[in-house]
């Protein structure tokens, strides 16, 4: 048992009670066993409170529309549509070198499509000789879509370890057929 | 040889030792936690499976959430100090108890006409009052004079660059968060955080 001993040899068993002065035991096991759950408890609320953040950095906005030239075969866009509507393709639309298709968020959808395409444009890279050059991701979420999609797509870029992603805005009119379209 | 004598009594653990090191470890862990001030806006953050957590300092957090824009930033002598710069741009003036309470409050968005009313509510009526965001459009774009006196605030309280996080709703539609990246764009913040939840990585 847990006491809190004032008298001496609180643990001699059986013992006569030499001393007149009333041996106070106070048994501490109640006391111990609240403070260590609070103790758990304001350690887990104060470290699981704080919320998680993702950073993102986005390119300069250069204003005098300059284009920023990419290779085709290492350019992969995503469309984000409303209602969880996905559009992949690789290359340029009007000839593009896979897609255009709709895929599902998760790990059976785009994440899948994703280390894929990764692979294909490795090897792409280390056939010319550059092999540090990756995957470059384009993501275009559409006036529709909503702000929990546009963080899945980031989260999958994390997750896959995309090296170069951005956001773009403008949308072309073959883009906005391709979303609305099917 | 050593007999092995078989205590019939093995109890009486001295926990007195214990109980202080954990009241000591409560006492710290009391003191140390804030309380929990209820947000004006509540938003539901979606889930990322990042690691990295907010930081604690040198940070304004712009909530997003029904098409509103809340406003909120860390620090009391920032705070007290981005309030003045606004005042003076905005031709409002400010007592010192006015200051000293924004200087303690959270997050707010009402324009800053209205906000001497906010700062005069009791915490607990803060959050219940309906607060219509800051404004934010071409016209009276009062939400980049936050954000950039905020800015000047903190370089001179504290002497660093102020991080800038974007806390939006997950049933927010794109263009609404999009206006509040491009108000941080067009003064060159171009990489800022977003605020998420917490998942694994299998769904």
């Amino acid at each position: 048992m847990a006491e809190l001993n004032t008298g001496d040899g609180g643990g001699k068993k059986g013992g006569k009670v030499r001393s007149k002065k009333a041996n106070a035991k106070v048994d501490l096991t109640a006391m111990v066993d609240l403070a260590f759950l609070l103790i758990t408890f304001f350690m887990l609320t104060t470290t699981l409170s704080k919320p998680q953040s993702m950073s993102l950095g986005l390119p300069d906005k250069n204003e005098k529309g300059e284009d920023i030239k990419v290779d085709e075969n290492r350019t992969v866009t995503l469309l984000l549509g409303d209602d969880n509507k996905l559009v992949f393709y690789m290359g340029l639309l009007a000839t593009p070198l896979a897609g255009p298709k709709d895929l599902t968020f998760g790990k059976d959808g785009i994440r899948q499509e994703l280390e894929k395409r990764k692979k294909e444009v490795l090897a792409y890279s280390t056939a010319k000789g550059k092999p540090d050059q990756g995957m470059i991701v384009i993501i275009k979420p559409s006036k529709k879509s909503n702000y929990k999609n546009v963080i899945d797509i980031l989260d999958e870029m994390a997750i896959s370890s995309i090296p170069t992603y951005t956001i773009v805005n403008d949308y072309s009119p073959e883009e906005t057929k391709l979303l609305e379209g099917k | 040889m050593a007999k092995i004598v078989i205590k019939k009594n093995p109890g009486s653990t001295d926990m007195t030792a214990m109980c202080d090191v954990a009241f000591l470890l409560l006492t710290f862990f009391v003191m140390t936690s804030t309380a929990k001030i209820p947000e004006a806006l509540p938003v539901d953050t979606p889930a990322s499976t990042t690691q990295t957590k907010v930081p604690d300092t040198d940070l304004a957090t712009l909530t997003v959430g029904k098409g509103k824009v809340f406003f909120d930033l860390k620090g009391k002598a920032v705070r007290k100090r981005t309030l003045e710069l606004m005042a003076e741009k905005y031709g409002i003036t400010f007592s010192e108890e006015d200051k000293d309470k924004f200087g303690l409050m959270k997050d707010f968005g009402v324009p800053i006409s209205s906000l001497k009313q906010i700062i005069d509510l009791k915490a607990a009526d803060r959050s219940k009052a309906d607060q219509p965001g800051i404004p934010s459009d071409s016209l009276d774009n009062q939400l980049q004079d936050w954000v950039r006196n905020a800015r000047l605030a903190n370089i001179e309280v504290n002497d660093k660059e102020l991080q800038v996080a974007i806390k939006g709703d997950a049933r927010e539609e794109y263009p609404a968060i999009r206006k509040v990246m491009d108000i941080l764009q067009d003064q060159k913040i171009n990489s800022f955080s977003l605020v998420t939840g917490l998942r694994g990585k299998d769904f």
